[in-house]
């Protein structure tokens, strides 16, 4: 897995830790049945309707894939009228949905875009594909959401303009903001962080 | 009988009745005959009082409704819906007050259709039915849900609504998360789970398999009754102390994992820079306060004001409420209204005797484990000016003017 959740390790031992501590001294279970026999087994058919999403590792992306060209010919129809023609920021002019595309430099930027704040390509598709378009959620083909993650990847400068992603290609991209981000240690205490 | 007064065929006061006897001193926005909203002038010359007294009142009725003189709403915008903290006396927030905030609409959802999926890392994937949901041993607790956005800035005529109005409370009823952890068989190595929703945004998080251990819910009834369609019906989950964005409503799946998800919601969204670096997973929400009385719009006079307001933390118990009524040169300990609460709005209140001078007002929380609310200055030299937006929690401080006007002390702030 990717370097950034090797700190998520020691989350793994306190987890290990509250879990045996919950089943052992729980008070409100004792007296419990092992199990109280609400709810049925899901089919292998159920989950796979509703188990949509995907890992940065790339485990949960689909068969299929999609280029740059066809991508920007889906979102020149489907997305432009929210996010702009080209998806950048315009200066004086309100998009109804976030600016998506910038150069990828961090410090200093106007606006959060993929290109400049995303950390992973796996969340571009798992959103498209799951929230996208706004007007028609869940209605694009997974050839189709391949083809706009592709297009918004290479429109940021991350993948170059002739490229075709698929599950193998995807979650081998690496993000340029990836690098800045940490995981929130704040526990309490006197100290304002 | 006069038109100004009660109409017997639908139990309403006349337009103008209500304008003159109850709100002469505010604009007022009453709905047209299309249903908008329109906003009118008061009137000039008040009505002769209605006798409740010397008039039968109305009979029984099905359904309870706020009283014709109260005008309390939520406020809004296109994203989201604010609680209007100046108008509420405790801190359980009136169901239909409670925030909103989705990213694709409220979803209608039939209860005997429902089914939550629990899947991934555990013995026996299974499905629960609402049904099934109920018949688990149950748990009550009250606590608040507060927006990870939950800071607005900008002018002087701001409402505690306006400024941090995407926080609620509710008593909340619901099967303990762990309950069902247990009745799937969760694999030991599990350390995230996705939560997600059946709204139009489908919205994910992923939490840390701990939380769930320790006290998330899934919550079927607020207030007791079932969750409204704006909070997740029929089922939602809480997170006691948690950003409301982890507290994914109209909950359909939860997959158990060894690894977080990186969501749009978790990345994109709800982190922010600190310094350079950005700062991502601030599950808990930071102790807060506000005064919600006096606070603009009121109109306060010279001699006995008590002050009172809110105060929270997602990390435990409010400890202690101080009160500056000198601009913060000095400060006084507010008494809290037990209980107080773990991860729960709690009420202070603090009396004083205003003299008529101009002063600044202002509140300030100490939780459980020592942390002391900020102020913007604190919280902009911890994070940086590029901070952002969420998970900001500054002392709020209300101007009181020689005449009596109370007025927001916008911060200096880069939005």
């Amino acid at each position: 897995m990717i370097a950034f959740c090797e700190s998520y390790e020691f989350d793994a031992k306190e987890v290990g830790y509250k879990q045996v501590d919950s089943l052992k001294h729980n008070k409100d279970s004792v007296g419990w049945p092992v199990t109280f026999g609400f709810g049925r087994v899901a089919t292998t058919a159920e989950i796979t309707a509703w188990d949509i999403d995907v890992r940065p590792d790339g485990k949960g992306l689909p068969i299929g894939s999609g280029s740059v060209a066809n991508g920007k010919a889906l979102y020149a129809v489907k997305c432009f009228a929210c996010h702009g023609v080209t998806g950048e920021e315009t200066p004086g002019v309100k998009l109804p949905a976030p600016a998506l595309v910038s150069d990828t430099t961090f410090k200093g930027r106007k606006v959060n875009t993929i290109g400049n704040y995303w950390p992973y390509a796996s969340t571009v598709f798992d959103y498209i594909r799951r929230s996208m378009p706004y007007n028609a959620p869940g209605s694009l083909t997974n050839n189709e959401v391949y083809a706009v993650t592709a297009f918004l990847l290479s429109a940021n400068k991350i993948i170059d303009p002739d490229a075709v992603i698929d599950a193998q290609s995807l979650p081998k991209i690496v993000m340029p903001a990836q690098k800045y981000y940490i995981k929130d240690d704040r526990k309490g205490g006197p100290e304002v962080k | 009988m006069k038109e100004e007064n009660i109409d017997d065929q639908n139990g309403k006061l006349s337009r103008r009745t209500l304008i003159g006897g109850a709100l002469a001193s505010s604009l007022l926005y009453v709905g047209s005959a299309f249903g908008k909203a329109i906003q009118t002038a008061p009137p000039l010359i008040p009505t002769t009082p209605y006798d409740p007294t010397k008039k039968l009142g109305q009979g029984p009725s099905k359904l309870g409704k706020r009283s014709l003189f109260e005008a309390s709403v939520r406020k809004p915008s296109d994203i989201s819906s604010r609680t209007p903290l100046q108008d509420l006396y405790s801190t359980i927030t009136p169901s239909d007050l409670h925030f909103e905030r989705h990213h694709a609409g409220v979803p209608v959802i039939d209860p005997e259709k429902y089914e939550l999926l629990i899947h991934g890392m555990v013995e026996k994937p299974m499905k629960f039915t609402l049904h099934d949901l109920k018949r688990f041993p149950s748990v009550t607790r009250t606590c608040f849900i507060e927006c990870a956005g939950n800071f607005r800035t900008g002018k002087e005529e701001m409402t505690a609504q306006e400024i941090c109005g995407l926080t609620s409370q509710s008593e909340w009823t619901g099967v303990m998360l762990s309950t069902l952890f247990r009745e799937v068989g969760l694999d030991l190595k599990a350390t995230w789970f996705l939560a997600e929703g059946s709204d139009a945004a489908v919205l994910t998080r992923s939490i840390p398999v701990s939380k769930g251990w320790d006290d998330a819910m899934i919550v079927y009834a607020q207030n007791g009754e079932a969750v409204r369609p704006e909070q997740g019906y029929p089922a939602r989950l809480l997170l006691p102390g948690w950003e409301g964005n982890t507290c994914v409503k109209w909950i359909r799946r939860i997959e158990i994992s060894d690894e977080p998800f990186m969501t749009r919601e978790e990345t994109s969204k709800y982190t922010y820079p600190v310094k350079d670096r950005i700062r991502q997973f601030s599950f808990d929400m930071d102790a807060r306060s506000i005064i919600t009385y006096p606070s603009y719009p009121s109109k306060v006079e010279p001699g006995w004001i008590e002050i009172h307001g809110i105060a929270w933390s997602g990390r435990g118990k409010v400890h202690q409420v101080d009160i500056s009524t000198d601009a913060g040169n000095t400060w006084s300990t507010a008494r809290l209204q037990g209980p107080v609460l773990d991860k729960a709005h709690t009420y202070f209140r603090h009396l004083w005797q205003w003299k008529g001078d101009e002063t600044e007002i202002l509140s300030r929380v100490v939780d459980e484990t020592g942390y002391t609310q900020p102020t913007i200055k604190q919280l902009i030299d911890a994070r940086g000016n590029d901070m952002g937006g969420y998970h900001l929690n500054p002392v709020t401080a209300w101007v009181v003017k020689r005449d009596g006007t109370v007025l927001f002390k916008p911060e200096t702030y880069k939005s």
